[in-house]
């Protein structure tokens, strides 16, 4: 898709197209789509010059650059130790009832995942969870309502 | 170079520095056990297998990638180097699929064979081999089986570094990283070109090539259909590493004989079709080159390129498709002796080309993607029905119970069977090269080439590129255009060094005007379809088998072959004919780049 | 003089413990001070007196600062760097961010030191991707360094390399990796990163702690350091407490003290475990608070997570395995195979699916993997297998 090609072209214009520049580009990447996708993974590797396999097989590694089809709003929540006491499980479930889908799935709008992540570094502060980039701690059922709401009434706006 | 002074078990060895642990075990005859480690590839040091223990240090260090330093005092066999190495040859099965009663690589596999040497206890850990696994069948070639996969990341590495086609990749991270095509695609979907490099690197049986004998056991077993089968010239030269034999013995007679007794109706030589290369591509290239030099004609693209490694012509046909024109349009001799099986061959003998079954024995993976092109049908049937790897005809000779060693030698049959010594050097790298310009010098100039005992030393050898040229003087009357011509040829081996004579070819810069690629490191005899394992040494021996085969046969030279000069009188008339048109030569197809 | 912070601090109901506030306190002189001071001195004068100090890697490796400057100072190189490890994946830890958030200019100023001092022209802020968030604050940080910079005439300039979420790569050789774009697997050491480190120049990498750390050695001078901790392990430490403790966050504390002391401070009254230097540490168990002592044979990362009787062990240890298990780079067999073992094998444990003895099974194991896989991530598996198994058998089994 011509959108996919100019994205990438930009980003490799930005932070340059040698091997070292990869991260940052796919990162670029998921800062626009929330995912790498196939195509997206095959214009990396023209721009690059690697194979599709390579690109693949390093985005693959990291928890943050996705390759499965994630929402808007990627929602990672701390299944770290302290977080686990502090009633990780009650925010999971009270997020799976939210957002009506389970711990692993995208909602059907796309507007959300739920994921686990490893420790965030917020242990003095959980349970905790990222939304994108953003930290959210000392979660309840009530506040993951509420932050959940706040999301959904500012996509309506837009 | 300074040198390097330790110990090891004891015993002192001198090192150069930069050599690791294990290079100096080797030295002494220390053998450390080792699984990621190749020496055809970079070191990994990931497996843990090498371990051993430093005195006075307590963590156990990679001997395969700790370098060597003075001092060093190494111990191979303590008791804790022996129980980390069964844990982790250990952990190594207990992620593996155990069944190696049914497994293609029982009996050579390495990873069995530390078990073995380990008495290793299958109960010791519970498996986390992860169940549901599919085995790839999806390409012709090349078969992959996650479940007997060590993560050693040799095929990776082998696909990276000497292919340089990096269709295999680590995906994943803990306890889902695996070896993955983009995407972890069937085979067929992705970038591959079937070399089959990565199934010779490979230590157990993930990776393996797609096997068709039980086909060929039925077709032998059927009367009604006339077996032809016919061998590549670097089988001959291997084919005994897989029946008792040292590396490099030349096993050509009783592999004829061996064939016949299972039954084949007819034993040909590849050979043959070899020649019958040399007669049309040299005859192509000398085309070009009048079109080029004395025309002008500048659609006429040089260099010419040599077309019989598929391994080679799928890698062009993905990675530089806008080049596809330097290629020879010839097709390689596997496939030109399967359109003549069909046509000439069942026209001589009398049979009906559709009871033919045509299997070629090859030491390559890709010759069985090859022998599946949809256009290779121009017989009017598929042109070769089957195509085995050398590793393949070995398990059937052992199938049929044969005492190999003790056979016979056999004579191929005719009228496809006679060959000279430049069709066997086919097999080695530079080979193609080599005995297109003994026919070619010869045609241009009535003289044979100006080369101790015909022997074109400068292209031979193990070096990435060979580049060698002849000066053309006094030339026969027709061929007077090319007087003075400097004609400059190169050698490449390994898709990494296609990559270099490609780029250079691309940037408009190539000196060239014939070059030979193989896709296999070391040419045909390395390739994906020979017995296992493979690396240098092993190469240089088939090698040098190869070339003392040729100074054993009485004709040395393409054209001279008496059953070539039959098959053009009596059917195909002349070089680059109608009829050879029609069976002999091919088109090419741009594919996909990522 | 840093006596004076310590003396300030009341409220203790514990003399032993002793809290420090050297890291925290605000800058008693102007911006980047420090630096220029340092500047004005000998490079080999301030590499010994680092090394004079006795001051440890911050991150957990535990590797004499001093000694590792003083190598990078005398490997040649024109193109050299120096990385701030801001990667902090060790559960449990939160310090790094606290100090790149509240005292970034310490920070800023350990790595202007090191990079004067080894003549390294680059620096680099290697952050976890989890910490996004920090970006646009440091961002102008780095603006007002590079204006300090300018006006000492100082070339090193910092840039910021954002991670994309691997623990791994909190090792440095796996960090190197990671910034040369590639999967973050680590190397083979020898060659170490200061002789072949990012694209094959000399490389030197040190936690965020550390940097900060240096800049108050070459505030106060090494004897003044040396006053506090012992004579293993110097100076002080943050330590980020978290779990069952009604003063979770991050304390400064000097290096010395019982586990029995900090417990009478941090805990909530009812503590059952102490799980220091993170899940790649050892887990103490109540019957040796007295006896051990933070520092001295166990791990300084600082992450120290508190759980009292109301928590099962063999919770604990399989949220540990767990984590271990998924981010393992998964090259070497020891730890991609041994982390699914000792998981499976707890569970199986657990289950009645195979005999209590089995764990002695896996404590040899996990032995094994301490000594023979590749990197640290692997190598410390054993450290909290073995201490929570040995000392909560029964929670294991029943």
């Amino acid at each position: 898709m011509a959108e996919i090609k100019e994205l990438v072209e930009n980003l490799t214009e930005k932070y340059g197209n040698k091997r070292e520049n990869l991260i940052p580009v796919l990162r670029g990447v998921v800062e626009k789509y929330n995912f790498i996708s196939d195509e997206t993974m095959v214009e990396v590797a023209r721009q690059f010059d690697l194979s599709a396999a390579d690109v693949y097989g390093t985005a693959s590694f990291y928890a943050f650059l996705d390759t499965e089809v994630r929402g808007k709003h990627i929602i990672r929540v701390c299944k770290s130790i302290t977080c686990d006491m502090k009633g990780k499980n009650k925010i999971l479930a009270a997020l799976e009832n939210e957002l009506k889908i389970k711990l692993g799935e995208t909602t059907q709008d796309k507007m959300f995942s739920l994921i686990e992540t490893n420790c965030i570094g917020l242990c003095n502060h959980g349970p905790a969870m990222l939304i994108n980039c953003n930290p959210f701690t000392e979660l309840t059922p009530e506040k993951v309502h509420n932050i959940i709401s706040d999301f959904r009434t500012r996509e309506k706006k837009c | 170079m300074s040198t390097i002074n330790l110990k090891i078990n004891g015993k002192s060895v001198e090192v150069e520095e930069g050599m690791t642990i294990l290079d100096a075990a080797k030295k002494i005859g220390v053998k450390i056990p080792t699984l990621c480690h190749h020496e055809d590839l970079c070191i990994a040091g990931n497996c843990r297998v090498c371990v051993v223990e430093l005195k006075g240090k307590d963590k156990l260090e990679a001997s395969c990638a700790l370098p060597a330093q003075d001092g060093m005092e190494v111990l191979t066999n303590t008791p804790k180097v022996r129980n980390a190495r069964k844990d982790i040859i250990s952990l190594l099965v207990s992620e593996h699929n155990t069944q190696c009663t049914t497994c293609y690589r029982s009996t050579n596999c390495e990873l069995q064979d530390l078990s073995a040497e380990y008495n290793i206890d299958v109960e010791r850990y519970l498996s986390v081999l992860k169940p549901n696994i599919k085995v790839d069948k999806s390409s012709w070639s090349i078969e992959k089986d996650d479940s007997k996969c060590v993560r050693c990341q040799r095929c990776v590495r082998t696909c990276a570094e000497l292919q340089h086609v990096n269709a295999l990749t680590v995906s994943g991270k803990g306890h889902g990283m695996k070896i993955s095509t983009f995407l972890d695609l069937p085979f067929n979907e992705v970038v591959c070109t079937n070399c089959g490099q990565c199934v010779t690197h490979c230590p157990t049986g993930a990776l393996t090539e797609r096997r068709y004998f039980d086909d060929v056991w039925e077709a032998i077993g059927d009367p009604t259909k006339h077996v032809v089968m016919n061998t590549a010239p670097s089988v001959r030269v291997a084919l005994g590493e897989m029946l008792g034999f040292p590396v490099g013995t030349r096993v050509t007679g009783k592999m004829v004989t061996a064939m016949k007794e299972m039954g084949a109706d007819s034993v040909l030589d590849t050979d043959f079709s070899a020649d019958l290369t040399i007669i049309e591509e040299g005859h192509e290239l000398l085309t070009r080159l009048k079109g080029a030099l004395v025309d002008g004609d500048k659609s006429i693209q040089l260099p010419m390129i040599t077309s019989c490694s598929p391994g080679w012509v799928k890698f062009i046909e993905h990675m530089y498709p806008d080049h596809l024109g330097h290629l020879s349009t010839c097709k390689s001799p596997q496939q030109m002796f399967g359109a003549l099986t069909k046509t000439y061959y069942a026209e001589k003998k009398g049979v009906d080309p559709k009871d033919i079954v045509s299997v070629a024995i090859m030491p390559c993976a890709a010759k069985k993607f090859e022998a599946n092109r949809p256009e290779m049908r121009d017989s009017g049937y598929q042109d070769i029905d089957a195509g085995l790897t050398t590793r393949e005809l070995g398990f059937m000779i052992k199938q049929f119970g044969l005492d190999f060693e003790n056979l016979e030698d056999g004579k191929y049959d005719s009228i496809m069977g006679d060959s000279s010594g430049a069709g066997v050097i086919f097999g080695a790298t530079g080979g193609v090269m080599e005995a297109a310009l003994r026919t070619a010098y010869e045609v241009i100039t009535g003289r044979p080439v100006p080369f101790d005992n015909l022997n074109i030393t400068p292209v031979r050898g193990l070096e990435g590129v060979k580049e060698a040229a002849i000066l053309i003087e006094d030339c026969l009357p027709e061929w007077s255009f090319l007087n003075g011509v400097e004609l400059k040829v190169a050698v490449a081996h390994g898709l990494k060094n296609a990559r270099t004579i490609m780029d250079q070819i691309a940037a408009g810069e190539s000196p060239y005007h014939f070059i030979e690629i193989m896709a296999c490191p070391g040419g045909c005899i390395g390739g994906g379809g020979q017995p296992i394992p493979t690396n240098d040494e092993i190469r240089k021996k088939r090698i040098a088998a190869i070339y003392a085969e040729d100074e054993s046969m009485a004709i040395r030279k393409s054209h001279e072959n008496p059953e070539i000069i039959q098959v053009y009188e009596e059917f195909l008339e002349k070089p680059l004919g109608h009829k050879s048109h029609e069976l002999l030569h091919t088109k090419y197809r741009k594919r996909n780049r990522y | 003089m840093i006596l004076e912070h310590v003396k300030k601090n009341v409220n203790m109901t514990n003399k032993e413990l002793k809290k420090v506030d050297i890291i925290f306190s605000p800058y008693s002189v102007e911006p980047y001070e420090i630096l220029k001071r340092t500047m004005s001195k000998n490079k080999s004068d301030v590499i010994n007196e680092l090394i004079e100090s006795g001051l440890k890697g911050r991150g957990g490796a535990g590797f004499l600062t001093g000694m590792k400057w003083k190598f990078m100072a005398e490997t040649e190189g024109d193109e050299k760097y120096v990385i701030c490890n801001a990667d902090e994946g060790e559960p449990g830890t939160f310090k790094d961010r606290k100090l790149l958030v509240e005292v970034p200019r310490k920070v800023f100023s350990g790595m202007a030191i090191a990079g004067w001092a080894t003549n390294s022209k680059h620096g680099v802020l290697y952050l976890r991707a989890e910490y996004l968030y920090l970006v646009e604050d440091l961002k102008k940080e780095i603006k007002i360094f590079d204006e300090y910079a300018k006006k000492f005439r100082l070339d090193f300039s910092i840039s910021i390399f954002l991670g994309a979420g691997a623990y791994v790569c909190g090792e440095e050789t796996a960090l190197i990796e990671s910034m040369e774009g590639k999967r973050g697997e680590p190397r083979n050491k020898p060659p170490f990163p200061i002789q072949n480190g990012y694209l094959g120049k000399p490389t030197l990498v040190n936690n965020v702690e550390t940097f900060a750390t240096t800049s108050m050695v070459c505030r106060y001078g090494a004897e003044e350091y040396k006053k506090f901790g012992t004579s293993d392990q110097r100076g002080s430490k943050l330590f980020s407490i978290s779990g069952d403790s009604p003063k979770e966050g991050v304390h400064e504390l000097e290096l010395g003290m019982s586990i029995q002391d900090f417990v009478e401070e941090y805990g909530d009254g009812d503590t059952k475990a102490v799980q220091i230097g993170g899940v790649a540490g050892f887990c103490v168990p109540r019957k040796n608070f007295k006896t051990t002592i933070i520092g001295e044979g166990n791990t300084t990362g600082g992450a120290t997570m508190i759980f009292n009787s109301t928590r099962s062990m063999y919770n604990v240890l399989h949220n540990y395995l767990d984590f271990f298990a998924e981010e393992s780079c998964g090259q070497c067999t020891p730890c991609r195979v041994g982390t699914q073992q000792l998981l499976k094998g707890i569970e199986a444990v657990k289950n009645g699916e195979k005999e209590p003895e089995y764990l002695d099974q896996l404590i040899k194991l996990s032995e094994t993997m301490k000594v023979s896989s590749k990197c640290g991530l692997g190598q410390s598996v054993a450290n909290s297998f073995a201490s929570i198994v040995l000392n909560f058998k029964e929670e294991m089994i029943y």
